[in-house]
C-alpha cells in the first residue's frame, strides 16, 4: 500500500516518519520536479507498505515551489505517488489551523488516518480534545493519538493502518469538492474562509481549554534569544562554536582519511599488475573518491549542529532576527543557513535554499552562496599563505598569516553580499517576497531525528558531488596520462638522456619523468595554451595546469603543483613543495611565486567558480542552464579582474 | 474612516482581526489562521522592529511589517 504523510510544518511529521520506517529510508525526487522525496518502507504482517513524506504545508494550495508537489499529487489520481491512504499528522495543541489541510484531503475522498500528535503537549497546556466527538464529525476516518517524538504510539499507528476505513461518502465539508486552479487565488481564499468557519464551529464543540494556550516557557527564552543585543551575541557565539568544530576538530578525521587514501592507493598500486588499469585506479579513481570522502567529517559536523538548532526551534529565531539585516541585500532571513553551510561546502548550502519560498530571494542566495569560502579552498589558501606571506606578528598579538586567512574569508562574505545587492537590482521580481514563519515552541532535540538528518545530508553530498568529482577526476587523469602521439615518450626519453639523470636516486628519477610526461600531455598543452591569458595575473603554464585540474575540486591544485614540480607530497605541511616553489624562477630569472602572484592566486580562488559539482547542483535547483552559466561568468570575471588588480598593484 | 493595520500595533496588545486586504499573500495569511474575528497578540518584534511575532491560537507566527500592514485590526 502507498501511504502519504501530510501535515503542517512543525507537527512532528518527520518523527512519525522515522518512527515507522526507522532507517529504511530513501531520498529521491518526485517525478518530473526537483523536490526532495523522502520515502521509506515498513512491514505489517509480512505485508510491505511504502510511506512517502511530503513537504510540510498549511494547505494543498502551495506557497513555494517545494509545496506544489502536494497539490500535483493529490489532484491527479493517476500520479505515480498518488496515495492509497493519507496519514495526516496534526499538532494537537493547534487543532483549528492543522485541520484545514485535513478537511481538504478529506473532501478529495482519500482514505485517512488522522494522527493527533504532540498529545502530551496539548494535555500539558490544558487543552482537552473529545476524540469521540471528532470522530462523529468524520465517521470514516481512523484517529490515533501519538507523541511521536518520544516514540509513543507506534502500535496504535500500525493498528490504524491495518484497520483504516474506506473513502468518506457523507459528512463532507465541501460537497462535490473540486480543487481550485493554482492561479485562482480568489477562489482559494473563499474556500479557505469557508473551511475555517466550519472548523471553528466544530472546534468549539470538541475542544475545551482550561487555562491559556500560551507556551510561557518559550516566551521567556525568547526574551533572551531575540533580545536586540544578547540575541545577536548568542547567535555569534553559536556560529563561533560551530566553526571551531568544523575547522579545528574536523581536521583530525580528515588527516586520517587523507593518509588512508594514500596508503590504500599505494597498496592497490602494488597489488595490481603495472599498466594503464593500475594507473587509472590508483591515480584517477581512488584519489577521486578520497577527494569526496575527505569532506564528510566537516559536512557531517555542520549538519549535526544545524539539525540540533533546527530541532530545538532556535533556527527559526535566527531567521527571525536576521531577516531585517538580510533584506537590503535582496536576501531573506532564511538565507543565513545556506550561506553558513556554504562555508563547509556550497552543495548542501545550495540545497538548503529550498526552504526559501520567494523565488527571487532563493535565486540570489543560490547565486552568491559559492562565494563563501568553502573547505576545499583551505588547502589552497594555506599553501599560498605559507609560501608568500611572512611569519610575522603585527600589532604585538596578531599573526600576519592568520590575518590574511581571515581576510580571504571576509572577502568572500563581503563579495557575496555585494553581488547580492547588484543581483537584487538586476533580477526582476515575479512576486513579492514574504516571510510567514512559525516560531515553534522550544524543545529538546530528538537524537534519532538529528542522526537521520545528518546521515541524509552526507548521503546526498557523497552521491551528488561524488559522481561529478569522480568523473572529472577520471577525465583529468586521462588528459594528464595521454598526449599527442609520441610526444610524451619523447619527453621521457629526453629527460632520461640527460647525463646526470642516472646519478639521481630512483625516487627523483621517477618524479622527473612524471613531470616531463605531464608537461607534454594534453593537460600540459592546455596549460600552455592558456598561458597568454593568465600571464597578466602573474601565472605561468605550470600554474595554468593546476588551475585546470582544480575543476575537479579546488584542493587538487596542491597535488597538481606537486606533480608538476616533481616533488613528493609530504603531508600537511608541504614543506618540500614550498621550498621547491620558492626556488622556481621564470625565464628572466625572477621568482614566480612572489607576494604579488601569490595574493593574485588567492584572490582568484576566492572568486572563481571552479567546482563542477556545485554547478551541477545549481543547474538542478534552478532547473536551467542560464543561471549556472551566469554564475560562472560573473564569478570568473571577478576572479580574473580581482587577481589582475592584486597582481598589478603589488608588483 | 481609516482603519488600523497590524503593523502599527505595539507589543503586548491584543487586537481583533477585522479584515485581510487583498494581496498576493492574502490567501496564505488566511490559511495560517488570520481570519476576521480572530484575536491576536503582538508578542515581540525582532531587533529594528521588523519582522514582528504574533500569537494566534496558541502558536507564534512571524511576519514582516509589510505583510502585517495588509491585516486590518480593531
Amino acid at each position: 500500500m502507498k501511504i502519504a504523510l501530510f501535515g503542517n510544518p512543525n507537527t512532528g511529521k518527520s518523527s512519525v516518519f522515522n518512527l515507522l520506517t526507522g532507517l529504511r529510508q530513501h531520498i529521491g525526487n518526485f517525478a518530473g520536479i526537483t523536490v526532495e522525496k523522502k520515502s521509506g518502507s515498513f512491514q505489517i504482517n509480512n505485508q510491505q507498505h511504502k510511506l512517502i513524506d511530503f513537504p510540510g504545508v498549511y494547505s494543498i494550495y502551495p506557497r513555494s515551489k517545494d509545496e506544489e508537489v502536494v497539490y500535483k499529487v493529490v489532484s491527479n489520481p493517476k500520479h505515480p505517488d498518488f496515495p492509497d491512504l493519507a496519514m495526516i499528522v496534526v499538532d494537537s495543541s493547534n487543532l483549528e489551523r492543522n485541520l484545514l489541510l485535513f478537511t481538504q484531503i478529506y473532501d478529495l475522498k482519500i482514505p485517512i488516518v488522522l494522527v493527533l500528535n504532540m498529545w502530551d503537549l496539548a494535555q500539558k497546556r490544558g487543552i482537552n480534545i473529545d476524540i469521540e466527538k471528532l470522530q462523529s464529525y468524520f465517521p470514516s476516518i481512523s484517529i490515533v493519538t501519538t507523541n511521536a517524538r518520544i516514540g509513543f504510539g507506534k502500535d496504535r499507528l500500525i493498528d490504524s493502518i491495518k484497520n483504516h476505513q474506506l473513502i468518506a461518502t457523507s459528512n463532507l465539508v465541501v460537497e462535490d469538492f473540486k480543487l481550485c486552479e493554482l492561479e485562482n487565488k480568489k477562489k482559494q481564499e473563499e474556500e479557505t474562509q469557508f473551511r475555517y468557519q466550519f472548523l471553528r464551529k466544530i472546534i468549539s464543540d470538541i475542544e475545551s481549554v482550561e487555562k491559556t494556550k500560551t507556551d510561557t516557557l518559550s516566551r521567556k527564552i525568547d526574551k533572551i534569544l531575540i533580545h536586540p543585543i544578547f540575541g545577536y551575541l548568542i547567535f555569534s557565539a553559536v556560529l563561533f562554536v560551530i566553526f571551531q568544530f568544523i575547522f579545528s576538530f574536523a581536521s583530525i578525521p580528515m588527516d586520517f582519511i587523507d593518509a588512508q587514501t594514500t596508503n590504500f592507493s599505494n597498496f592497490v598500486a602494488n597489488q595490481l599488475p603495472n599498466g594503464l588499469l593500475n594507473d587509472l585506479i590508483c591515480q584517477g579513481v581512488i584519489p577521486g573518491i578520497g577527494g569526496v570522502i575527505i569532506f564528510v567529517p566537516q559536512i557531517a559536523l555542520l549538519f549535526l549542529f544545524i539539525s540540533i538548532l533546527e530541532e530545538s526551534g532556535y533556527l527559526s529565531r535566527v531567521v527571525f532576527i536576521m531577516d531585517r539585516l538580510m533584506r537590503p541585500f535582496g536576501l531573506n532571513g532564511k538565507s543565513v543557513v545556506p550561506l553558513i553551510s556554504s562555508v563547509a561546502c556550497a552543495i548542501p548550502g545550495v540545497m538548503a535554499t529550498r526552504t526559501i519560498a520567494d523565488w527571487k530571494e532563493r535565486l540570489i542566495t543560490i547565486l552568491v552562496a559559492p562565494l563563501m569560502s568553502c573547505s576545499a579552498r583551505i588547502p589552497v589558501y594555506t599553501l599560498l599563505i605559507a609560501l608568500v606571506i611572512p611569519k610575522q606578528t603585527v600589532l604585538g598579538i596578531f599573526n600576519l598569516q592568520g590575518i590574511v586567512l581571515f581576510g580571504l574569508y571576509f572577502l568572500g562574505l563581503i563579495s557575496a553580499l555585494f553581488i547580492a545587492i547588484i543581483l537584487n537590482l538586476l533580477i526582476k521580481k515575479k512576486e513579492k517576497g514574504f516571510l510567514l514563519l512559525e516560531l515553534p515552541s522550544y524543545k529538546m532535540p530528538r537524537w534519532p531525528n538529528v542522526g537521520i538528518n545528518v546521515l541524509e545530508k552526507v548521503k546526498i553530498f557523497v552521491i551528488d558531488a561524488g559522481k561529478i568529482i569522480l568523473s572529472i577526476s577520471i577525465i583529468l587523469w586521462a588528459l594528464a596520462t595521454f598526449g599527442p602521439s609520441g610526444k610524451m615518450e619523447n619527453a621521457e626519453k629526453y629527460v632520461r638522456a640527460n647525463p646526470s639523470f642516472t646519478q639521481l636516486p630512483d625516487e627523483e628519477q621517477n618524479q622527473k619523468v612524471a613531470s616531463a610526461r605531464l608537461e607534454s600531455s594534453y593537460i600540459g598543452i592546455f596549460g600552455k595554451a592558456i598561458e597568454p591569458a593568465i600571464r597578466p595575473l602573474g601565472y605561468d603554464w605550470k600554474i595554468g595546469i593546476s588551475l585546470i585540474t582544480s575543476f575537479a575540486a579546488r584542493e587538487v591544485f596542491v597535488g597538481s603543483l606537486a606533480t608538476i614540480y616533481a616533488v613528493q607530497e609530504d603531508g600537511n605541511e608541504n614543506l618540500r613543495l614550498i621550498d621547491r616553489l620558492k626556488a622556481e624562477k621564470n625565464d628572466k630569472n625572477e621568482p614566480i611565486f612572489t607576494l604579488a602572484s601569490g595574493v593574485s592566486l588567492m584572490i582568484f580562488y576566492v572568486f572563481a567558480m571552479q567546482c563542477m559539482a556545485t554547478l551541477a547542483v545549481v543547474r538542478r535547483e534552478t532547473n536551467s542552464w542560464e543561471w549556472p552559466l551566469i554564475q560562472v561568468a560573473f564569478m570568473g570575471f571577478m576572479a580574473y579582474f580581482g587577481a589582475l588588480f592584486a597582481f598589478t598593484i603589488l608588483s | 474612516m481609516k482603519s488600523n493595520s497590524l503593523a502599527k500595533q505595539e507589543i503586548g496588545f491584543k487586537v481583533q482581526i477585522k479584515n485581510i486586504l487583498e494581496s498576493s499573500i492574502s490567501n496564505k495569511l488566511i490559511e495560517l489562521g488570520f481570519i476576521s474575528g480572530q484575536t491576536i497578540e503582538i508578542v515581540f518584534t525582532a531587533p529594528f522592529g521588523d519582522p514582528i511575532a504574533v500569537e494566534l491560537n496558541g502558536s507564534v507566527l512571524s511576519l514582516r511589517l509589510e505583510e502585517a500592514a495588509t491585516i486590518e485590526v480593531e
